[in-house]
């Protein structure tokens, strides 16, 4: 077998995907926080569970270039999964955790097949179609999901059968902690794969990623099953840490509102999703505390300067000023 | 039987006045404008007002939703969106989701979350009913307004982009900006009017939609779909596109709630995705050009 890969590429991807210093840092300072803000743990849970679901946008968002409306589909999906799972079939975390994420991979399998076609304003519309549809049903559904009441008397015993899930939510944020850290690390090597790499370049030109030999349909049906799955995870962790799911798990603010943070973040970079996630956060429970009801005010005029701005200047505070 | 067929025409229509705006910007300036039920709302709004407030006759209310919101969608399309033309597709639909969120903010701050209603006049209100057993045409008196006028409105359309200078210019400028400029014909001043006349038709359909649907502050998110599907669905290469679109979405959902009570927009959802998987630029297509 050859070796097509030349050395020079090799090493520009090797050196893509060496560790940065930072890094390990960052990951320590998460896993200390809820030792050190004992009162925030839960926010620090949540936090975690929607820098995971940032995080899957962005492999096909950043990576792939698909521009998606209804993400919280597998969201919401994977939340309903895990609940169900823990309720009907038996409460164990992990395994509901794994069990949801396969059910959302399969549905983003064969979703994917419809966003192939078309120009951008086609995939909007088939991918915020797919999640009304399926806030749709879980709303009629009232017999299995709850309907608009929600999912109630989830009850989720303790992960890995020793971490009991607490009121103070410690558990809940180290275990949320621990599956973003495990899926970052795996999703991590594969951005920076050869495989992410033919991602990439789909994404800047399809139709010369066909031409040397990508096949690209293939790639965009992974990538989209992949990022299903984590959107599914993330849905899933939140429907276990909080013991519920209910409709808004699907509602079309819940795409707006990861679209949001990973533009805040930087998109087509893996930590995009987790930077753009606190920001997010910080933003809305201060902005919250002013304004309650009026928050979706700020959001908007926060996306309206962002894109005049220029939301790849953004991270680069230098760049304001001057031309 | 015919009745809800007839209902359905009169919101197909509706739901056609409302979306042609969005058609235009989005067939011809390439801008996904997801905003565009905010003008919607504030056609709506204004009528309400004017005529609870003020007291002016609904017919005069109709013309100043269109006037006022066109206006104000010329000067929104002055300050913000211009220069949101040349964007990626991800800058547009961010800055549009933006300013509707800020727009169903402004209108629960000022004018508040509770559902606001119409009173028709009178000669509006009642209901004729024609034939009997199952060819029984019951037709309320404002649904069949609603029918001509928009008719009326699409047959202007249709005469003022096929027939006038100015429908020639726009499709020109259309079909290639740089051209056009090129030929002397001022590519921004045709854009801003188009821009307009969108959203003044939008004010118009949300003065319309009042009596039926109810305006409340979630307008624009509860709509953005339907438009969207109208769009997406009828292509933009013309206005019979998304009329017809805009038919067939009325009539099945007017239809899909009476017999099928249970699946609610299931159906239309279902329906959207299955059409554009079988023709992503939506179902008719303009060959060769553009």
């Amino acid at each position: 077998m050859t070796v097509l890969v030349s050395d020079p590429a090799r090493a520009e991807l090797l050196r893509l995907s060496r560790w940065r210093v930072w890094e390990p840092l960052l990951w320590l300072i998460a896993f200390a926080a809820p030792w050190l803000l004992p009162g925030q743990a839960l926010r620090i849970s949540e936090i975690a569970i929607v820098a995971l679901f940032a995080v899957s946008l962005d492999l096909i968002l950043g990576y792939a270039g698909i521009v998606s409306l209804g993400h919280a589909a597998f969201f919401g999906f994977g939340a309903y999964a895990g609940a169900l799972f823990a309720k009907l079939v038996m409460p164990e975390p992990v395994i509901g955790l794994v069990v949801a994420m396969a059910l959302s991979g399969l549905l983003g399998f064969l979703l994917s097949f419809t966003i192939l076609r078309g120009t951008d304003l086609t995939r909007l519309m088939v991918t915020l179609g797919a999640s009304l549809l399926l806030l749709e049903l879980a709303n009629k559904l009232d017999w299995l999901t709850g309907g608009a009441d929600g999912l109630q008397g989830v009850v989720i015993g303790p992960v890995l059968g020793h971490f009991a899930f607490d009121l103070r939510g410690r558990t809940a944020a180290w275990y949320s902690l621990a599956v973003l850290l495990l899926l970052f690390l795996l999703l991590r090597r594969l951005v920076h794969s050869p495989f992410g790499a033919s991602l990439q370049a789909i994404r800047d030109n399809r139709l010369r990623a066909m031409a040397i030999g990508i096949p690209v349909r293939a790639r965009l049906v992974l990538i989209y099953t992949v990022a299903a799955a984590v959107a599914g995870a993330a849905g899933a962790l939140l429907a276990q840490t909080t013991g519920f799911a209910s409709l808004d798990v699907l509602a079309f603010d819940r795409s707006a509102d990861v679209l949001l943070m990973l533009v805040i973040g930087g998109v087509g970079w893996l930590y995009g999703g987790i930077v753009g996630a606190l920001v997010f956060k910080i933003l809305q429970d201060s902005l919250s505390t002013i304004t309650p009801e009026y928050w979706m005010f700020w959001i908007g005029l926060i996306l309206v300067l962002l894109v005049r701005v220029g939301r790849d200047r953004l991270l680069r505070p230098w760049t304001w000023w001057g031309k | 039987m015919i009745t809800i067929l007839f209902d359905g025409v009169a919101y197909g229509m509706l739901l056609f006045v409302l979306a042609v705006g969005l058609a235009v910007t989005l067939g011809l300036m390439n801008f996904i404008n997801l905003a565009h039920g905010a003008f919607a709302m504030a056609g709506g709004y204004l009528t309400v007002y004017l005529m609870q407030r003020a007291g002016v006759p609904f017919g005069v209310c109709l013309l100043l939703a269109f006037v006022l919101v066109g206006v104000l969608g010329a000067l929104l399309e002055v300050t913000l969106y211009r220069p949101m033309y040349a964007k990626p597709p991800l800058d547009q639909v961010l800055f549009s989701i933006g300013l509707v969120f800020m727009a169903v903010a402004a209108v629960d701050y000022f004018l508040g979350t509770s559902q606001q209603n119409l009173q028709l006049p009178g000669w509006l209100s009642g209901r004729t009913v024609v034939g009997h057993g199952p060819l029984q045409l019951g037709m309320g008196h404002y649904r069949l307004f609603i029918i001509v006028l928009c008719g009326l409105l699409t047959l202007a359309l249709q005469l003022i982009l096929g027939r006038t200078r100015f429908g020639s210019r726009l499709r020109a400028a259309v079909d290639d900006p740089r051209v056009a400029s090129g030929l002397g014909i001022n590519v921004n001043v045709i854009f801003l009017l188009t821009f307009a006349a969108g959203s003044g038709l939008a004010g118009l359909g949300g003065a319309l939609a009042t009596e039926i649907v109810g305006i409340d502050p979630t307008f624009p998110l509860r709509y953005m779909v339907y438009f969207l599907i109208v769009v997406a669905v009828g292509g933009t290469a013309s206005i019979t596109g998304p009329l017809a679109a805009a038919l067939l979405l009325g009539i099945a959902d007017v239809a899909g709630k009476y017999f099928i009570p249970t699946l609610g927009a299931f159906i239309v959802y279902l329906l959207m995705i299955l059409i554009l998987l079988w023709r992503p630029e939506g179902l008719f297509v303009r060959k060769g050009g553009g």
